[in-house]
């Protein structure tokens, strides 16, 4: 079961869950993800050890979608 | 899959200069100067004095000790970035501390459960990470060039942040671009690790004495 978690001030929220061979669910993944970007969050992928990478659409295979928000110096 | 190479938040900052091996030689190099042109006019009046009037040794080492503070001042600002935040309830602590276990490696771990810092190698050197900036420890003599940076407040998610996902934050923004993270942070202080290590709180300088002093493929140009 794939994940897309939001970090938010509860530590984090689970947003969506999907399986590959559930379409209906990938469907409402996505629109979940869109709905997420479109506030503004970020989504990343974990790609190996020390190695993330910025997504723009759903990917389906990965286990975890982490939306982060955007940082600034301080 | 559509990915993004660069740091978006880098993107907005057209004006600055991305940040790479030899950037950062470059901006050590000035903080040594900005550091020796703070100390040596007040080690040279001190002198002066002493060697005009020998009475005037109160004055004399009223110079010294502002020769001393000054870098001891603009080190206290990088241990800054350092410093914790405030905590939430201990649940969503918790929860935030357990999503940043899933996403680093058992000693980085507990390195975090002791110090409260996030040790992350990286190409231009091995990162610390905390919860509102991030020291980078570059170049043979593993220089610190500490870096303030936080989830961007202006986000109305951005309150109410727990202490792992304030670090989180950080750390998949490093780990996605890592020279886009240096050049989106302000350089707060870039010196001498051990004057560095003075400034941290305690619990603190086991992080930074993790990181061993040795040369490596990622991080021998500069320094």
């Amino acid at each position: 079961m794939s994940k897309l978690i939001r970090m938010d001030h509860t530590g984090h929220s689970t947003v969506a869950e999907w399986t590959a061979g559930d379409p209906a669910a990938v469907e409402a993944a996505v629109a979940a993800l869109r709905e997420e970007l479109d506030r503004g969050y970020l989504a990343m992928v974990s790609t190996g050890p020390g190695h993330a990478e910025q997504v723009r659409e759903l990917p389906v295979d990965a286990e975890l979608v982490i939306l982060r928000l955007p940082v600034a110096g301080g | 899959m559509a990915t993004v190479d660069v740091l978006p938040e880098s993107e907005a900052l057209y004006w600055r200069t991305r940040v790479d091996a030899e950037r950062l030689r470059h901006q050590g190099r000035l903080w040594t100067l900005s550091a020796v042109f703070h100390v040596i006019p007040f080690l040279g009046a001190a002198a002066l004095l002493m060697w005009i009037q020998p009475l005037a040794l109160p004055v004399a080492l009223a110079c010294v000790a502002h020769a001393w503070v000054i870098p001891e001042l603009y080190a206290q600002r990088g241990a800054n970035v350092l410093r914790p935040r405030g905590r939430l309830e201990d649940g969503p602590e918790q929860r935030s501390v357990g999503l940043l276990g899933d996403l680093v490696g058992d000693e980085a771990r507990e390195l975090h459960a002791r110090t409260g810092l996030v040790l992350e190698p990286g190409k231009l050197g091995t990162w610390l990470v905390g919860e509102a900036g991030a020291v980078l420890l570059h170049g043979r003599r593993r220089r610190a060039y500490c870096y303030c940076i936080k989830v961007d407040a202006s986000h109305p998610g951005a309150g109410g942040l727990p202490a792992g996902d304030r670090i989180a934050h950080l750390l998949l923004a490093l780990r996605s671009d890592e020279q886009g993270f240096a050049t989106v942070a302000n350089l707060a202080f870039a010196g001498a690790r051990w004057r560095l290590r003075r400034r941290v709180r305690r619990e603190m300088r086991p992080a930074l004495d993790a990181v061993p002093f040795r040369l490596d493929s990622a991080s021998t140009a500069a320094g």
